[in-house]
């Protein structure tokens, strides 16, 4: 009976299920690319290592649930704090020491940085890819005829957290205020008194930090290996740039926009299509309105 | 005087030196050319770690009648470029007789020209059915063409009255060549394609295209790919709550799959599995068993881990150099010529047989159709 009905099962409960299987892709994507968005506004530098923090917070996640048998969110804790300071450290090693810096060498210094830091995951974690268990079950949700598994509930839940700290951070805080400030104008910044390097530090350790907590949050799905930052860091970027590298609800509707028409692509024209599509839409906003689909011209970012 | 006495003394030195090799009998050199670092890895790793296992295996009892080996190993990073350049290295300067490897299809396809040109015979570690079809005249591959797995699939579907499929393959090497292969195959066997979908390597959610294959009419889904991707399929599948049997492809016949997917998720999966995954499930004359028994205990006790399908490959192309070579081989060509004769040859992908118009030499017996239940395999009926 359950066969019979399943083949009937027509377009429209097929819409719907694309429909949340692109929300539900989109929200992970949305998160990475909050992520670009933060360093972006703090310090007009575009991290590609980004990724790779995604990467790391799924890991050490790993590390502390294998290795050390610690329960998960002590583990969670831990990979997160971790990556943290590896988001500081990456700061430290290779942003700071840069004496000129120019837009140009500082994206090839985070590009290489992923590199590195992805050679030194695969060296001491393998190249095997490992599975996460679910924070709670897999068993999954039916929301009308489509399915959703528990998981994804997390990642909306954490979307939502992270662009409500997000946007209190930087509108509120002293501290987000001159992270934005330095974005806007570093020299101007600094002479006001606002320490522009420290500001440089904190928005790499928050990203790092939220990074992390992403890559964690998506492991349980996507699992994790030491090379799961790369698709993951592009897509989120993507989302990042679709919502005008804005720290809230732009770069979230970005990464929903690009999970629902992957979904709907792959779905409805063709699977093999599927990355190609996301793609293109990035080169038509990259050309067509460079300053994000979301957001209005602003001077200060030409 | 005493300076061209000197001289001619060491000339007799040199001399003296050089024809030693030919009274003592000189090792055969064994190049191998494997992917150890880059993307394909998987397979380059076990398969250097088998072949320096056995080979230092034999060199303790003495070689190949009272013949050492001597292995050369490169790493070709899974570039085919290099590959070639490597290749070239060991014909010219490590002067090898026999070629192990590559690891993928792309770079033996490289070296094809090459091996040919030298007179070098090679056995390719790497699956691609156009590696020995149409056959060349040195090269040889070990891996069970693709078609056989895709065969043994339909041929189960065909006894279970499964009439259509619809098909989900990964974009890369492995996933087109297998797409290809399955298409041919399933009109061989007069089973309808309903659906084609394709996915990339790095996806993290296929849940549109088996909503697309939920709504066609496909009696069975086959799913062709290696980790990660066929688990997050396996998990899809569940969470979309498609009841049709899922098949996948050999390329997941191992645990890591199963504990990627989730033992629930992966409970009822059918797919062809090489022997070597399921050996301990073998019957008792099966005449595989104890030799894969062998294996995996010699290889978990000198690496920690258990040895792998890609290991075997190296495995299978060690004992047919060696098999030649008690067959009486010392030369390339002769190498060459007894490689061809090989029949019967019981090793880990299968029992290889092979002749002037088959260099592969498996057949449907390297497989064996099995069922995940509880998180481990069945022979599946």
């Amino acid at each position: 009976m359950a066969c019979l009905k399943q083949r009937n099962m027509g377009l429209s409960d097929q819409i719907a299920q694309y429909l949340v299987s692109g929300l539900s892709t989109g929200a992970i994507y949305a998160l990475i690319g909050i992520g670009f968005a933060i360093i972006y506004n703090g310090t007009e530098i575009i991290n590609f290592a980004q990724g790779e923090m995604v990467m790391l917070g799924g890991m050490f996640t790993l590390f502390g649930l294998d290795v050390l048998k610690l329960p998960l969110p002590v583990a969670i804790l831990m990979a997160v704090t971790l990556t943290t300071l590896s988001g500081v450290l990456f700061e430290r090693l290779t942003i700071r020491p840069l004496k000129s810096p120019t837009p140009l060498s500082l994206v090839i210094i985070t590009i290489g940085g992923s590199i590195l830091i992805r050679g030194i995951a695969m060296l001491v974690g393998g190249k095997d890819t490992h599975a996460i268990p679910a924070f709670s079950g897999s068993d999954p949700l039916s929301i009308g005829s489509a399915t959703i598994l528990p998981q994804h509930l997390w990642i909306f839940a954490l979307t939502v957290i992270a662009i409500v700290l997000n946007k209190l951070f930087f509108q509120y805080s002293i501290t987000g205020k001159a992270m934005r400030a330095c974005a806007a104008n570093r020299r101007a910044a600094g002479l006001v008194g606002i320490d522009v390097r420290r500001m440089v530090l904190f928005s790499f350790a928050i990203s790092a930090g939220l990074g992390s907590l992403a890559g964690i949050i998506v492991a349980p799905l996507t699992m994790t290996s030491y090379d799961v930052g790369v698709m993951l860091g592009l897509k989120g970027f993507c989302a990042a740039i679709i919502g005008g590298l804005s720290g809230g609800l732009g770069t979230v509707l970005g990464g929903l926009l690009l999970g629902v028409l992957e979904s709907l692509g792959a779905g409805l024209i063709s699977s093999g299509y599927k990355d190609a599509i996301a793609f293109i839409i990035l080169l038509l906003i990259l050309f067509i309105r460079p300053q994000g689909l979301f957001s209005r011209a602003q001077t200060e970012r030409v | 005087m005493q300076k061209k006495l000197g001289l001619f003394a060491l000339l007799l030195l040199v001399g003296i030196l050089s024809a030693l090799p030919a009274w003592a009998v000189e090792p055969l050199r064994i190049g191998a050319l494997f992917s150890v670092t880059g993307p394909a890895s998987f397979l380059g790793e076990p398969e250097r770690n088998t072949l320096e296992m056995l080979v230092k295996e034999v060199n303790a009892k003495g070689g190949i009648k009272g013949r050492k080996l001597d292995l050369v190993v490169y790493d070709t990073q899974g570039d085919a470029t290099k590959a070639v350049q490597l290749a070239t290295k060991l014909i010219k300067n490590e002067k090898v007789a026999v070629i192990v490897g590559p690891s993928t299809t792309g770079e033996t396809m490289a070296v094809i020209p090459l091996v040919e040109k030298e007179k070098i015979p090679l056995i390719s570690c790497a699956a691609g059915v156009k590696i020995t079809d149409p056959v060349k005249k040195y090269v040889f591959k070990t891996p069970a063409n693709d078609h056989i797995a895709a065969e043994k699939i339909f041929n189960f579907m065909a006894a279970k009255k499964q009439k259509s499929v619809a098909l989900l393959t990964v974009t890369d090497g492995y996933g087109s060549s297998g797409r290809e292969q399955l298409k041919d195959m399933a009109k061989k066997k007069g089973i309808s394609v309903v659906a084609d979908e394709t996915y990339g390597p790095k996806d993290t959610d296929m849940t549109a295209q088996l909503t697309k294959i939920k709504g066609s009419k496909a009696d069975a889904i086959i799913c062709w790919g290696t980790n990660p991707g066929p688990a997050i399929v396996t998990r899809n599948v569940k969470q979309l709550g498609i009841k049709i049997p899922l098949y996948q492809s050999h390329g997941v016949a191992s645990k890591k799959y199963i504990e990627l997917a989730g033992n629930d998720n992966a409970e009822g999966v059918i797919l062809p599995a090489g022997k070597l995954a399921i050996f301990d499930k073998l019957a008792k004359k099966d005449p595989q068993a104890k030799l894969l028994r062998d294996y995996n205990a010699a290889y978990k006790k000198t690496y920690n881990v258990e040895a792998s399908t890609f290991g075997g490959y190296a495995y299978d192309s060690f004992l047919m150099i060696t098999e030649a070579m008690k067959k009486g081989a010392v030369t390339s060509d002769q190498m060459r010529d007894n490689l061809e004769r090989i029949k019967k040859l019981v090793s880990v992908s299968g029992i290889f047989s092979m002749g002037a118009n088959d260099h592969n030499g498996l057949d449907l017996s390297a497989f064996e159709m099995v069922k995940i239940v509880k998180g481990d395999w069945e022979i599946a009926k």
